[in-house]
């Protein structure tokens, strides 16, 4: 098969991925009992004021000419404007998506960093200590709400031991000094060499981002274990062993290096997560994202910035998976043989 | 390929040790700039910052900083009015023209002359407008036809207003200080407009005022920055910078505040406010708001159609509980549709819990067993709360109460469909007059599917010839004390025959710390100054 035909049917499957989850969402966001007018004329306005205002949202059209109307608008460009926020979507998302983002990358560095060579220690000494602090870890991680966590991990380490910054991104003093031009604040104050504005930034960013660290760690590390497990009961593990090579070369080379393959989907997967937002920890650390834009909007049925968000949160899923893939090619030999003999 | 991400890695990595090193990561500043004023509050309602569309409580209170109005009332008492921008007015003989002469010299904060004109522009622009807070001018009977030729510019500094009936001159002058009636800087603004839109689309996120603060930037849902205005006629904004932090979540904005890194938390739930009571280093002050709760009994159910029915609802509800409780510093307890403050406001409260009085009127209607009903309700604090507490009361008289929780949008569609049995609602003034309050729960002009107004009285079906003739009338009552008597009576009537439960009135509570100083929350959402606030 040429590539130029692989190519043409991978961009026709994301078209009409990205086609199907317009119209869910789509479909879903008008069949809400919300009335998306109430957003913007509010309780009081006068019955005229409202009938005005749906006409002016096409919200009279039938569904299907409303949905036609709109991805005409999305294929040269326009996603039209939040109700909520007064500006076009794409600027909002432009806004919102980098503090998710810085938020999100921390958070999976602490989360796979840790959580990998966590889960692998776990697996080779199984059952001993370092493998029931993973499982407890683990069950934490399940059990316990975010929400609480963020809130008890501020009353420690903000208010009482004064180790981070609060909630926010940074503090009001550098609020107007950095000026942003990529909106991921420790690139912007780097590239402006405005340590002391980094160093707010980051005191800011370490303990959000460490949670949502804690909480992919503790789901990294137990597919870390078991997926080394499962290597390490294998026929080559053993050979490897009877050639002499030593055991860290084994575990470290040879076991972790085919765990990988399944794990980076893991990754991967747990990386798009973080990135469409986690809203309750945007909630308790005051923290202008993705997640919360999101929630908000779909909470006052505001179509346009709930449809432009789910296509960045699309795309995300989309661009992981692919990035993934291609991991999965340079990771697994194998693969990569398949595509050549295709 | 594959090695050339590394380097990049490193050096990122050295950056942020070395930025480590330099700033440390240990604790931020434990207290805000001395010249910032910072206040933690959830603004997530606004939606735009044009005065002549902004209606949201948030949005209220930036207008208030930012714009100038004709009159402004006192904030320690709403019934008296001052000039604000007016330097006089005068109300003719035949109580429908009303004459402004304006203070001389006055500037925007672009820089542009405050005149008549920008006064006579902005009033007519709100009209042709016609976004929501609009009725409160057209109820003077502009319309787009006519407003021009009503609002009118009668020399630089002078213009006249002309309404349709001869109201009382309080209720007319009362509405001219919402922020609908804001003034706009008229060469500014029109130089913004696109397609004829009145620099609409420009100013839903700009500015263009007069006001003590000058509005920097809104960034929905993170920030509202404003900054003084030296333009400002009057007393200028007592620090440089106020700035707005959106913090939703209500123990969040506790931390911040308890750490100094807010000066002023407006969101605490009542627990928060109990546990800093003991804390020398914040403050609190509070402040009877325009807003009253209620629930309220759709009249198209046959059931809660009956006198009786609606009577023993109001004996079912055990108010000083709730008052001890759920609504101990966030409320009081309030039987009347007009809240304390404005004028006429009753303070009778006879109702209490008496579950055999409740028992014997549903045996009246028909009812011994009592009956089953459902209730729309917000899942938020504290109104949650009083709605379980009175689900254990009804059942006390035989009835059954499901509840049906939602999210504020949702309760809020079906209710305006009235397509509800009961609901728990608040409502709060739009303007500081009576006529706002009776306007709604006391008017219901046409009980119709299709009728063009929808009051709370029409979303509960609740046709009442009688008491909408008695609103009209009181509205037009030139004479203070007559019409005062007439809310008095109103609210009797009420009180013993609506389908509404009043249940209380909100006290809006701020915690500050305690080297702020000057604040005082105003009765309504747009008289909160904080160019009045400074710090020790």
């Amino acid at each position: 098969m040429r590539a130029s035909n692989v190519l043409g049917r991978f961009l026709v499957v994301i078209l009409l991925t990205y086609l199907g989850l317009l119209a869910v969402t789509f479909f879903i966001g008008r069949v809400i009992p919300i009335d998306p007018v109430l957003a913007i004329v509010g309780d009081r306005a006068p019955e005229h004021v409202v009938a005005r205002v749906r006409e002016e949202l096409g919200l009279n059209k039938p569904l299907w000419e409303q949905f036609y109307i709109y991805v005409s608008k999305v294929v040269h460009g326009d996603f039209g404007t939040s109700v909520l926020t007064s500006n076009p979507v794409m600027q909002d998302i432009r806004r919102t998506f980098p503090a998710t983002f810085e938020l999100a990358t921390l958070g999976i560095i602490i989360g796979a960093g840790i959580g990998v060579p966590l889960g692998v220690w776990a697996a080779v000494k199984r059952g001993g200590l370092v493998d029931q602090i993973v499982r407890v870890m683990g069950l934490v991680g399940y059990s316990i709400p975010i929400f609480w966590l963020g809130l008890m991990a501020l009353v420690v380490f903000y208010a009482r031991l004064g180790w981070v910054s609060g909630p926010g991104r940074i503090d009001i003093v550098y609020e107007y000094t950095l000026v942003p031009v990529t909106g991921l604040l420790l690139l912007d104050s780097a590239r402006a060499g405005e340590w002391q504005a980094f160093g707010n930034a980051l005191s800011h960013l370490i303990l959000p981002a460490s949670l949502l660290g804690y909480f992919s760690l503790a789901y990294i590390s137990r597919m870390t274990r078991s997926f080394m497990l499962n290597e390490l009961a294998q026929e080559y593990i053993v050979a490897a062993r009877a050639k002499g090579l030593s055991e860290a070369r084994i575990i470290w080379r040879h076991a972790l290096r085919n765990a990988m393959v399944p794990l980076v989907t893991v990754i991967a997967l747990s990386y798009a997560g973080l990135l469409e937002g986690s809203v309750l920890t945007e909630t308790v650390f005051a923290w202008p994202g993705l997640g919360l834009y999101l929630t908000n909007s779909l909470q006052n049925a505001d179509m346009n910035a709930v449809l432009g968000a789910t296509i960045v949160v699309g795309s995300i899923f989309v661009g992981l998976n692919l990035l993934s893939d291609l991991l999965y090619q340079m990771l697994d030999p194998r693969t990569r043989a398949m595509v050549q003999a295709r | 390929m594959k090695r050339s991400p590394q380097p990049i890695v490193r050096r990122s990595l050295a950056t942020a040790v070395m930025a480590l090193a330099l700033a440390g990561i240990a604790p931020g500043h434990a207290a805000t700039p001395r010249d910032t004023l910072v206040v933690a509050f959830a603004f997530d309602d606004i939606i735009t910052m044009d005065p002549a569309e902004a209606f949201e409580i948030s949005a209220g209170e930036i207008m208030g900083n930012v714009y100038d109005r004709l009159v402004r009332f006192d904030v320690s008492d709403p019934s008296k009015l001052y000039g604000d921008v007016a330097k006089s007015w005068t109300v003719g003989a035949d109580g429908k023209t009303y004459a402004f002469e304006l203070k001389p010299g006055l500037k925007f904060a672009s820089g542009n002359p405050l005149t008549a004109e920008d006064v006579a522009f902005s009033l007519q622009r709100a009209v042709l407008l016609d976004k929501t807070p609009a009725f409160i001018l057209t109820q003077f009977g502009f319309t787009k036809e006519n407003v021009k030729e009503r609002i009118k510019q009668t020399g630089p500094l002078t213009l006249t207003i002309e309404t349709e009936k001869s109201f009382a001159p309080s209720f007319v002058l009362n509405c001219l200080t919402a922020n609908v009636a804001a003034i706009v800087d008229k060469k500014l603004v029109l130089s913004k407009e696109a397609n004829n839109d009145l620099g609409y689309g420009w100013l839903k996120t700009n500015y263009a005022g007069s006001g003590p603060l000058k509005l920097k930037e809104w960034r929905a849902n993170e920030i509202v920055a404003l900054e003084r205005n030296d333009n400002y006629y009057g007393e200028k904004s007592k620090l440089p910078r106020v700035i707005y932090r959106h913090v939703k979540e209500a123990a969040t904005q506790r931390l911040l505040l308890e750490k100094g890194d807010a000066d002023i938390a407006r969101n605490l739930t009542p627990q928060d406010l109990t546990a800093l009571a003991a804390n020398k280093e914040i403050k609190t002050t509070s402040t009877p708001k325009g807003t009253v709760y209620y629930f309220s009994l759709n009249q198209k159910n046959p059931i809660l159609a009956k006198a009786e029915v609606r009577e023993a609802m109001k004996w079912l509800v055990d108010y000083s509980a709730i008052g001890d409780t759920l609504i101990k510093n966030i409320g009081v307890v309030h039987q009347n549709f007009l809240p304390v403050g404005l004028l006429g406001a009753s303070t009778e409260n006879p109702y209490k819990l008496d579950v055999d009085k409740a028992k014997a009127l549903l045996a009246k209607a028909g009812y011994p067993n009592g009956f089953k009903v459902t209730i729309d309700m917000r899942t938020v604090q504290p109104v949650q709360g009083i709605t379980e507490a009175f689900q254990q009361t009804a059942k006390r008289a035989g009835i059954d109460v499901e509840i049906l929780p939602g999210d504020g949008k949702q309760t809020l569609t079906k209710y305006r469909a009235r397509t509800h049995d009961m609901y728990i609602g608040q409502w709060g003034a739009d303007y500081w007059d009576p006529h706002t309050n009776a306007d709604t729960f006391a008017r219901n002009p046409d009980n119709a599917d299709d009728a063009k107004s929808k009051p709370l009285a029409w979303r509960n079906a609740w046709a009442i010839p009688e008491l909408t003739k008695k609103s009209d009338a009181a509205v037009l009552e030139r004479d203070p004390a007559k019409r005062k008597a007439m809310y008095e009576e109103m609210q009797a009537d009420f009180r013993k025959s609506s389908p509404f439960v009043m249940l209380y009135q909100q006290t809006e509570v701020a915690a500050m710390r305690s080297d702020v100083d000057g604040l005082k929350l105003g009765p309504t959402s747009d008289t909160t100054y904080m160019f009045r606030v400074s710090k020790k």
